[in-house]
């Protein structure tokens, strides 16, 4: 069965290309600032510092627009993880990824109306947008601001400690990013996916 | 066999009693050398008396009247900052006129030369380690000294009767760095002692520095000369302040692993040898983290091989998700 459902309201491709921006430029910069080379920047200095600082606060408000659109729309339902018999789908949706998706099986969680990810997808996206992407704002919030941060935290420095939970969960989140991406070539396309989150509709196997 | 062991053990004993015994005289041994001695206190009690308050008594001679007069303002010597200074075991008259004994003082002493560092610690063994003759020269080089000829001396920065060596101690770096910046902006945010030297009116220092990112982070972090002054790897200060032209201004000079900071404000404790397990530049670690400066090794490798593993792991899956497409 081959079909067209529309799954991606205006507002969620218009956050969703913002943040995909965004998340590559922080990336950029933040790899540039860490591993930082005075003969060879990648990106010089001042401007990965000024093009971090931008995209992060961007980020941030666009974060806030991704809670609001979340909560009083129904798109906050395709988040919302039914913990009963969870390991099992993420297992048969594991399984699929790993052995199925060779057989040509179809999907074991068909995308849907009512369900737009499958459990991988739901338990990934839950803890990318309300884990690590909240840890990584607020960590950044600390760096533009560090007189705000506790001095001491466990003996040790508040800084030292915050910004290495910042640069840790950033790491995550481009690990995240690169896993999506390759993720969404899994559709009825190679570009299907890309595809969608410019149109709006999703395109089934 | 027991009897052996027993006499070893009493041997060990009786050599770790007398190696703690020598170590704990040496320790007092210093403190006393360290300390003023109670005899130099009380000569300097004669000065301090007058100038370790902000006002003097005196008998006028001529009408026999106690009179009060106000310390000038320079002549005042703490006490309490000359006893904790470097030269707290001086007597008042090692450096200056003995001739100071009488009061009213006489005016010629008004044109007493004043010794400069280099005058007792340059050619001095015992001095040898800090290095004068080369700080000297780089003095020599420096703004200071090339923009106000003889006008600008040592005291300027290192008044004699306060100052505290501070590079190399294990205080806290940000005691330092406060300590340190507090000596520049002695004059540059003081316009009256400034003009002193110059006529130019005093750059407003918060708006020169504006286009730095976290200005007051920086500010209480790093000393004014880390980005004003040319390091020099065989001294531990730097000394040659460089024209603002020359400033750093580029960040990556700090915010590297091969960040400048190592040979400057941390330069101390890297020659003590303090590290920190498998991180860049592990002694700025203790108080602070510089973005860029401070990664850790081990970290780093793991978020490689993690990365490594996942563009691996999508390589597979992607070549047989097309092979078996293929088939």
């Amino acid at each position: 069965m081959s079909g067209k459902i529309y799954l991606y309201p205006v507002w969620v491709r218009l956050w969703h290309g913002l943040n995909a921006i965004l998340i590559i430029l922080l990336i950029l910069s933040g790899v540039s600032m860490q591993y930082t080379d005075p003969a060879n920047p990648f990106i010089r200095f001042d401007i990965a510092v000024k093009m971090h600082n931008i995209s992060g606060i961007i980020l941030s408000v666009n974060y806030i627009v991704f809670i609001l659109g979340t909560f009083m729309t129904p798109n906050g339902k395709y988040y919302k993880i039914a913990m009963k018999g969870l390991t099992q789908r993420l297992i048969k949706q594991f399984t699929y990824y790993t052995f199925g998706i060779f057989k040509h099986e179809k999907p074991p969680f068909p995308i849907s109306k009512d369900s737009k990810f499958n459990p991988l997808q739901q338990f990934t996206y839950v803890g990318a947008m309300f884990v690590l992407v909240p840890i990584v704002i607020i960590t950044g919030w600390a760096l533009l601001y560090p007189e705000l941060v506790l001095t001491k935290i466990m003996g040790g420095s508040g800084l030292k400690f915050n910004d290495f939970i910042h640069v840790i969960i950033g790491f995550f989140v481009s690990f995240f990013m690169f896993v999506h991406i390759y993720f969404c070539t899994i559709g009825a396309t190679f570009i299907s996916n890309f595809r969608s989150m410019v149109t709006g509709f999703h395109e089934s196997h | 066999m027991i009897f052996q062991s027993t006499r070893m053990t009493w041997n060990i004993r009786v050599r770790f009693s007398l190696a703690f015994c020598i170590l704990l005289m040496s320790a007092f041994a210093i403190t006393a050398q360290n300390k003023p001695k109670e005899e130099t206190k009380k000569f300097n009690e004669n000065c301090l008396k007058c100038h370790g308050q902000s006002k003097y008594k005196y008998v006028n001679p001529e009408s026999g009247a106690e009179v009060t007069k106000r310390m000038y303002l320079e002549t005042i010597i703490n006490r309490n900052e000359f006893y904790d200074s470097n030269h707290k075991t001086f007597k008042c008259t090692d450096c200056h006129s003995e001739d100071y004994d009488t009061f009213p003082h006489p005016g010629r002493l008004r044109m007493e030369a004043k010794y400069a560092c280099i005058d007792c610690h340059g050619g001095d063994e015992a001095y040898a380690k800090f290095k004068f003759e080369q700080i000297e020269t780089e003095f020599q080089a420096s703004v200071h000294s090339t923009k106000h000829s003889d006008d600008f001396n040592c005291w300027m920065c290192h008044n004699p009767h306060t100052y505290k060596i501070n590079a190399r101690s294990e205080e806290k770096i940000k005691d330092i760095v406060a300590y340190d910046n507090a000596i520049c902006l002695n004059c540059h945010a003081d316009i009256t002692k400034y003009q002193m030297l110059t006529d130019k009116v005093n750059p407003n220092i918060l708006k020169t520095h504006a286009w730095l990112p976290n200005q007051a982070l920086h500010f209480k972090n790093v000393r004014c000369i880390e980005c004003h002054a040319r390091t020099n790897d065989s001294i531990l200060v730097a000394h040659n302040i460089q024209p603002k032209a020359k400033a750093v201004h580029r960040c990556v000079e700090c915010h590297s692993t091969n960040s400048i900071l190592m040979a400057s404000l941390y330069k101390y404790k890297v020659q003590e040898g303090r590290s920190k397990a498998g991180f860049y530049n592990g002694v700025i670690m203790n108080e602070g983290y510089v973005i860029g400066a401070n990664r850790n090794y081990y970290l780093g490798l793991i978020s490689l091989i993690m990365f490594g593993c996942v563009i691996t792991g999508i390589l597979i899956h992607g070549s047989l998700r097309i092979i078996k497409r293929k088939k």
